[in-house]
């Protein structure tokens, strides 16, 4: 166990309930630093609620949360000079220019105006935002404002960077440009927590993973040890001549002792596999039995399907993403 | 030490005044160049002190004063009160749209003073009272309005409106943090601001007013204001409404300030 200075986050039996809504019901965190640690669950599930607690915007009902060893909610101050926060919605100011945005988010962090506009530019440039620097963000893309309020958390340079679904609405390029951004961040030696609703962004950018749902923690671990807890991986195998299948089929059976699913038109042959050895035997059997084959492949188990075998659902992936924020704010609002 | 991961930060739990000072005063920038770059909505502004003017000068000039030049020193002072705390309700309303948008998350999640964001909107929103105020006293002055207090005594008189109006738009911007949306806010305000601008002594003589009225009347802090501009601008002399309306301003300050702040930080 690494010492307790190493924890970026500890969070432990938060709580937050909005009327009788338990957005947040007991989530248990530890995030190392220097590591991307993904927060991965559907819509409603209180990721964004964990993450508004754990930056200082939301008090939680019960529970403790520290940064860097400082309480969020005793030493809000200190930990707002830790943090970063990139919201789901971007954070920043459509009225204004990036610019300006910029400036002003520095010059509220303590930098002179020289400097302000010194980092400004340093920022605006690293983010590939130079030419639409003076224009108004109502004229911006999805991927250009996430972009700038990215650029906008990492002004003080914190060591800590919060980014709630960082690429939700994002298209599938602007997402990569995205995942190399962040990848980028934690070589700096920042700590990246990141919210996500995709399954293969957890996989993409996370060391460890905390799979959330209904407002609790229902798994912890890394990307491998999620899918390992979920079953072993499958040998697939498929034949060139589709009339050879039943014959395989029985060898399978026979050498790895398992039973087989088939899907007779592909001409494949799922089977789990227990043990990598025995394959060697199979591909003997099966020269011996003078099948051929077209393709072999082993198969670990996706996350999609670790978050059914925990959750007991699938992802709801075509839910609003709003929903979640929305909601939380209308219940605050009474 | 519990932190390795900051080294050379100097953390602290608290926000000095010089730092709350400064961040109020860049959140007031933000807000001046928010005008620069949506000009239109100084419209309210520069409208209503000029046809505010013109219509009650005409209207109530003969039936009060018997003609509309003697009205003048009564009803530009009157006005330009009238006119200024109105518009102090937009800072309400304009409060209530920007924070709903993201950004105001972002200021939040910054080690910034927590009254910066609010004191830097209200302070920005001094220049729409200083057009109002400056366009009130062209208008008096176009219709013949020339007061005998003299351009030094005016200038204390229209700082002290818009130092005033400032006060005053924590309320509004209480309404503005705690009601639902930016069209209640406009309605709780004006429901307040009526009753409180109208009865009083701004466009008509207390004298003519019923007993019981003019109880609420003369203790009205918009009464004093009134009647400190007019003591300034018509005579040049300082009274006992100015301290009245300077002491008020710091009530309204001190009460709302704080709750806004509050209600503020509560807000998700």
């Amino acid at each position: 166990m690494p010492d307790k200075e190493e924890w970026a986050v500890e969070a432990r039996g938060l709580k937050k309930t909005f009327g009788d809504n338990h957005a947040v019901n007991g989530v248990d965190l530890n995030v190392r630093a220097g590591t991307i640690y993904g927060v991965l669950g559907p819509n409603g599930a209180g990721k964004t609620t964990t993450i508004r607690m754990l930056a200082t915007l939301l008090r939680p009902d019960a529970g403790t949360a520290r940064i860097f060893g400082y309480d969020a909610v005793k030493e809000p101050q200190i930990v707002r000079q830790l943090i970063g926060v990139t919201g789901q919605y971007a954070s920043v100011d459509e009225s204004l220019s990036a610019t300006e945005n910029l400036i002003i988010f520095s010059r509220l962090l303590g930098l002179g105006r020289a400097e302000a506009r010194r980092k400004a530019a340093e920022l605006l440039e690293e983010f590939g935002l130079t030419e639409a620097a003076k224009r108004p963000l109502k004229n911006f893309s999805g991927g250009m404002r996430r972009r700038l309020d990215l650029a906008a958390s990492l002004i003080a340079q914190p060591p800590l960077i919060f980014l709630d679904e960082p690429t939700t609405g994002l298209d599938p390029r602007t997402r990569a440009q995205m995942w190399e951004t962040i990848r980028r961040l934690v070589k700096t030696g920042s700590t990246v927590l990141l919210t996500t609703q995709y399954l293969d962004e957890a996989d993409q950018l996370a060391d460890r993973i905390a799979v959330i749902d209904r407002g609790r923690v229902v798994a912890e671990g890394t990307v491998d040890e999620l899918k390992a807890s979920v079953g072993n991986s499958s040998l697939q195998l498929r034949v060139q001549n589709s009339e050879d299948i039943r014959n395989a089929r029985e060898i399978v059976e026979q050498v790895l002792k398992v039973r087989s699913n088939v899907s007779a038109e592909a001409g494949k042959i799922t089977a789990p596999m227990a043990e990598a050895d025995r394959v060697t035997d199979l591909l003997i059997a099966l020269r011996t039995g003078g099948i051929r084959l077209a393709e072999i492949s082993v198969q670990k188990p996706t996350l999609d399907e670790v978050f059914l075998t925990i959750t007991g659902h699938g992802v709801k992936e075509n839910a609003s993403p709003e929903t979640e924020p929305s909601n939380a704010a209308e219940e605050m609002r009474v | 030490m519990r932190s390795t991961a900051a080294p050379g930060r100097q953390l602290k739990n608290y926000t000095g005044f010089g730092q709350s000072v400064r961040n109020s005063l860049t959140m007031a920038y933000r807000g001046l160049l928010k005008i620069r770059r949506t000009p239109e909505q100084l419209f309210d502004v520069t409208l209503q002190p000029i046809i505010f003017t013109l219509m009650f000068t005409y209207i109530f000039g003969g039936a009060i004063s018997g003609n509309v030049h003697n009205y003048l020193p009564v009803i530009i002072p009157g006005i330009l009160v009238q006119t200024v705390i109105t518009t102090s309700i937009v800072t309400g309303v304009q409060l209530r749209e920007d924070m709903d948008k993201g950004v105001f998350d972002r200021f939040k999640s910054l080690p910034i003073a927590r009254i910066a964001p609010l004191a830097g909107a209200l302070l920005a929103d001094t220049i729409r009272y200083a057009i109002a105020t400056v366009l009130t006293l062209t208008m008096g002055y176009i219709m013949g309005y020339r007061p005998d207090g003299g351009l030094g005594n005016v200038v204390v008189a229209a700082v002290l409106v818009i130092a005033c109006s400032w006060a005053i738009s924590w309320i509004f911007a209480f309404f503005g943090v705690i009601a639902r949306t930016a069209s209640s806010v406009q309605g709780i305000s004006m429901l307040a601001l009526f009753p409180l601008t109208f009865l009083s002594n701004a466009f008509v003589p207390v004298e003519t007013m019923p007993k019981w009225l003019q109880w609420f009347v003369n203790i009205n802090p918009i009464s004093h204001l009134v009647t400190a501009v007019r003591d300034l601008a018509n005579a040049g002399t300082i009274g006992r409404d100015l301290a009245f309306s300077l002491i008020g301003a710091a009530v309204i300050v001190a009460v709302f300030a704080p709750l806004t702040v509050r209600a503020y930080m509560r807000r998700t």
